[in-house]
């Protein structure tokens, strides 16, 4: 995005054209996009048909929060029990097809491959 | 005749009419398309702009379904930083910082970066940034980057060993400052490397070359041969966001593979950034502060339409305060950084912002 106050820039950003995070799938297809060098139109269509919804679903903060739960991808509430951190991203990491760096790292230290 | 508020490039209040916001919609795409070489906005996209600019609601959003993907450049600094990152001094560590983007601001991905935000400065202290960055990644679920400029000012006198060339060009020595910045940029490229290779080490997700070209022609070369390498050889993925529409010549003969680096405008340094082996590409477009913020955001969507129209990788423009459109002050007004927002999505087609 670029410099700015917080509220000016990243927020403002966020709620005029924002995927939303891990409040919807928006950390999904940014993974595809980082990893995988995919266009926006891509991204959506794998991350879609991965989680077998609807692209218009991606951004829905409804569908997405139950969906997320029931795959247990890490919420954006704070939840007991649920997956966080490298337990999520070892699970999206699985569910995209995507090498996740720091969960390989992980992986490599308690010597599971 | 009615008026619609809106703002100047500099953030002042300004009201104009339908006709005025019109012939600021044209001469913005207008001046895009003759520097750049590329097409103007079609009608029907500069009705799109006239609607969004005499829409009376204080904020606008993208239609549902065409949201994008958000990265930063250094947005943590300005949660716990002070006025010169555009921060509000909340006095938090860059780890809790980030927590609250990724679970407050609802952020796609995020950032770390050291405050001083160059890679000189991060080299002597790089086990530090390390550190924090392995702390991020293990208490986080977004994709994360470790983020700094290229800065090749940095390293010419007083602040570097080598000569300075805004010192030696107005004294008629052009070879000598063209050598001074050769040297410095190896220097540079081979500092990039190796913060680059560190933070692969510890398992960041991506790279962020944030600012790029900013001292012109030489500090993106030095960028563009710090990329080959890194992403040859780490699993990086490698964002580069550039620091102005044209890059300057301060240098004026340095090339990357057989391409004169001076001049180039974003459609341009795109194929660049390609060929050397980014992941997602930042075009930068300029705000001028003595045009309106339609007159700025017609010109900025022109360049970066063309852009993302060249690309095979994803485009995320740079839309913070003073490019893109947004004004150039120090609390953007959210009413025209969402128009800008809004027109860079559903005109220029952009990956991400």
């Amino acid at each position: 995005m670029g410099a700015g106050d917080p509220f000016g820039m990243p927020v403002s950003h966020a709620l005029a054209s924002g995927m939303g995070g891990i409040r919807t799938a928006g950390d999904l297809v940014a993974r595809m996009q980082l990893h995988r060098k995919m266009r926006l139109p891509e991204a959506k269509r794998y991350v879609a048909d991965r989680l077998k919804v609807a692209q218009s679903d991606l951004s829905d903060e409804v569908a997405m929060r139950e969906l997320r739960e029931e795959l247990d991808l890490g919420v954006v509430t704070s939840m007991v029990g649920g997956a966080k951190a490298l337990a999520a991203k070892a699970r999206i990491g699985r569910l995209l097809d995507v090498r996740v760096p720091s969960v390989e790292i992980l992986k490599q230290k308690i010597g599971v491959s | 005749m009615t008026s619609y508020p809106t703002r100047m490039g500099d953030g002042h209040a300004v009201e104009m009419s339908t006709d005025e916001l019109r012939c600021d919609i044209l001469a913005g795409t207008e001046d895009a398309a003759d520097r750049g070489r590329i097409p103007a906005l079609s009608q029907e996209e500069q009705d799109y702009l006239l609607d969004l600019f005499s829409y009376p609601g204080k904020i606008v959003g993208v239609q549902p379904g065409n949201e994008v993907v958000l990265t930063d450049d250094g947005s943590v600094n300005a949660l716990y930083g002070a006025q010169s990152s555009s921060g509000v001094g909340v006095p938090l560590s860059r780890e809790l910082a980030i927590r609250v983007y990724e679970r407050a601001f609802c952020m796609d991905t995020m950032e770390v970066g050291h405050p001083d935000y160059s890679f000189k400065p991060v080299k002597p202290i790089v086990s530090l940034e390390q550190q924090c960055l392995e702390s991020v990644l293990s208490s986080t679920i977004i994709p994360i980057y470790y983020g700094a400029m290229p800065n090749l000012a940095l390293y010419a006198k007083p602040d570097g060993p080598f000569g300075n060339p805004a010192d030696l060009l107005p004294q008629g020595k052009i070879s000598e400052a063209r050598a001074a910045q050769e040297e410095a940029a190896q220097a540079l490229t081979r500092d990039m490397v190796y913060v680059g290779r560190k933070m692969a080490e510890v398992g960041a997700d991506g790279f962020n070359f944030d600012t790029t070209a900013s001292a012109g022609d030489a500090e993106f070369m030095a960028t563009l041969q710090a990329v080959e390498e890194l992403a040859k050889t780490t699993e990086l993925s490698i964002e580069v966001g550039m620091a102005a529409e044209f890059v300057l010549g301060m240098h004026g003969q340095v090339t990357y593979d057989g391409v004169r680096l001076a001049g180039l405008y974003p459609h341009e340094q795109l194929k660049l950034v390609e060929k050397a082996g980014a992941h997602l590409f930042g075009p930068v477009v300029n705000t001028n502060t003595r045009r309106s913020s339609a007159w700025n955001v017609s010109r900025a969507v022109t360049f970066v339409k063309a852009c993302s129209e060249a690309a095979s990788i994803p485009i995320h423009a740079n839309v913070g305060i003073g490019v893109g459109g947004v004004p150039m002050c120090e609390t953007p007004p959210t009413s025209m950084v969402t128009r800008a927002s809004v027109a860079m999505v559903e005109i220029a087609r952009v990956d991400g912002l």
